[in-house]
């Protein structure tokens, strides 16, 4: 099975191993040997297309394009022709997220990133991202 | 606009709501011309179904003009007349791809509860909350239908209105029942259940080529609909012994195919635990088709269910090699042919119509259909 290989910034020591690893035991998603410092778990959707159209020329797809340096992405080919697996994990190696990707995470990163996936797949699917109906809420004006 | 809301358990109404309006660049607005009550429909309305809040708009099974086009759609314009599936559905994912619409990856809105409800998000329906789509649903003047190319099917000019939005939802929901059994030629088929998709399956079967189809129920007037409209065998549990005489009328080995079609009940099996979330359903149909099915025969669930059933025959299900199979339906795969049907006179639905009403007496509309008065299979509105 071809493989298309880590795509998250930051090059730590467990990464490479993590790197390394993939070649070795493809059927698995990457993790260290001995005690892993990420608690994170991989977070994984299946979505229809080669990897090369979810990801044209590496370039991470929008939401997961704001978690830059804050997760590490993988690619690659799912079996069965059902099209390409992509998997996001927190950074280990990440001292604590602050700024606007903190704000973004929030206190459930597994759940975040599972919604940024699902988002990804949606847009490289269907090009949108399906909203939900306006509540009355949503309209200031309108008689609730 | 005005549509049916819901307020409470079992307390609707119609309000003045906010219109829709297009979302998504696959989108269309319909004015709905007609839009069925659906046995689905029943435990929302009694509140058994979480996320649903006060002010949400109910129904799924509709057709009404396109009055309204997003910049992507392609198959439809403006004035034109579509009956809309109930099952949202983006046609993209790899499911939907293998035609199985029901278990689209981006068919809702609420993918994280319902990966906490069943392992898996699975496609949206109209007027059910998040978990189930997340949209408003039908009972009212306008609707928004995503990924409308998908979705969205013109109805041939000589299909009426009261025929047509069957095809929404209850005439694939049977289609969906006949083809999951793989009903063929010279089979003995059981079906629980005489509503309007117990009909509808059974008519299915009948046009796939069985040789016999039994319906029970103990309604009786929707077993003469069974017999006259059908043609298949009515059966009531009232008064005889369902396992003996289906015996009987299977030569002794039992049906080759058993569907239920009745679901889960709108009332809780035990009020206060139901209310708490934790009450285990009870279905006595669907045992019976259990201990009625033939030895490696196929039983298929295709009433609605939410949660969790107790009681349930296992042990019959594997010493006797049974299959059992459910889904929700796949619209999108049939309508067409099932348009196609209804234009050609083989597939007719309109009789299912018990009850036409204007959209302001809908209450009242699914008043009759709970309580099943006045002969009511489906309550039909017109906004």
């Amino acid at each position: 099975m071809a493989r298309m290989g880590r795509l998250a910034g930051g090059g730590s020591k467990v990464a490479r191993a993590a790197r390394t690893l993939v070649v070795r035991r493809r059927e698995r998603w990457p993790h260290a040997a001995g005690t892993d410092p990420r608690p994170g778990r991989w977070q994984v959707v299946t979505v229809a297309g080669r990897p090369e159209e979810v990801l044209p020329r590496g370039r991470w797809p929008e939401p997961l394009r704001r978690l830059y340096g804050a997760v590490e992405l993988y690619a690659r080919p799912a079996p069965g022709g059902r099209g390409t697996e992509l998997a996001a994990r927190l950074l280990g190696n990440a001292p604590g997220l602050r700024g606007m990707v903190a704000h973004l995470v929030g206190d459930d990163p597994g759940r975040f990133i599972r919604q940024a996936l699902r988002e990804a797949k949606q847009l490289a699917e269907t090009g949108e991202v399906l909203r939900a109906d306006c509540s009355r809420w949503d309209r200031p004006g309108v008689p609730g | 606009m005005r549509a049916l809301c819901w307020e409470g358990a079992n307390a609707v109404a119609v309000r003045e709501v906010p219109d829709p309006e297009l979302r998504n660049a696959h989108d269309i607005i319909v004015r709905v011309r007609r839009s069925a009550t659906c046995g689905a429909d029943l435990p929302l309305l009694a509140g058994r179904i979480p996320y649903l809040a006060a002010g949400d708009v109910l129904g799924h099974e509709f057709l009404g003009d396109v009055v309204e086009v997003g910049p992507e759609v392609r198959r439809h314009r403006v004035a034109d007349r579509v009956v809309v599936c109930a099952g949202i559905a983006c046609g993209a994912c790899w499911f939907c791809r293998q035609g199985l619409f029901a278990c689209c990856d981006n068919g809702t809105t609420g993918a994280s509860a319902a990966e906490s409800a069943w392992g898996q998000p699975t496609g949206g329906c109209y007027g059910h909350p998040g978990p189930l789509g997340g949209f408003a649903g039908s009972h009212a003047e306008y609707v928004r239908v995503p990924y409308a190319d998908v979705g969205a099917f013109a109805v041939p000019e000589e299909v009426s209105d009261d025929r047509a939005v069957f095809a929404s939802d209850a005439a694939p929901t049977g289609w969906l029942g006949a083809e999951l059994g793989e009903v063929r030629p010279g089979d003995v088929v059981a079906v629980w259940g005489a509503g309007a998709v117990g009909q509808l399956t059974a008519g299915a079967a009948l046009l796939r080529g069985a040789d016999r189809v039994v319906v029970v129920d103990d309604h009786d007037d929707r077993l003469r609909m069974v017999e006259q409209h059908v043609g298949a065998e009515p059966l009531n549990y009232r008064f005889v012994d369902v396992l003996a005489e289906l015996r009987e009328r299977s030569g002794g080995r039992g049906p080759d195919v058993c569907v239920e079609a009745v679901g889960m009940a709108a009332e809780p099996p035990g009020l206060l635990a139901g209310r708490l979330g934790g009450g285990a359903e009870r279905s006595l149909a669907l045992r019976e088709a259990v201990h009625a099915c033939r030895k490696a025969g196929t039983v298929v669930v295709l009433g609605t269910w939410t949660g969790v059933v107790d009681t349930f025959p296992l042990g019959a299900v594997m010493q006797k090699g049974l299959t059992v199979r459910s889904a929700r339906q796949h619209g999108q795969r049939w309508i067409p042919m099932l348009l196609d049907r209804m234009a050609r006179d083989e597939l007719r639905t309109e009789h299912l119509a018990t009850h036409r009403l204007p959209l302001e007496r809908a209450a009242d509309g699914y008043a009759l259909f709970r309580e099943r008065a006045d002969g009511c299979v489906r309550a039909v509105f017109s906004p």
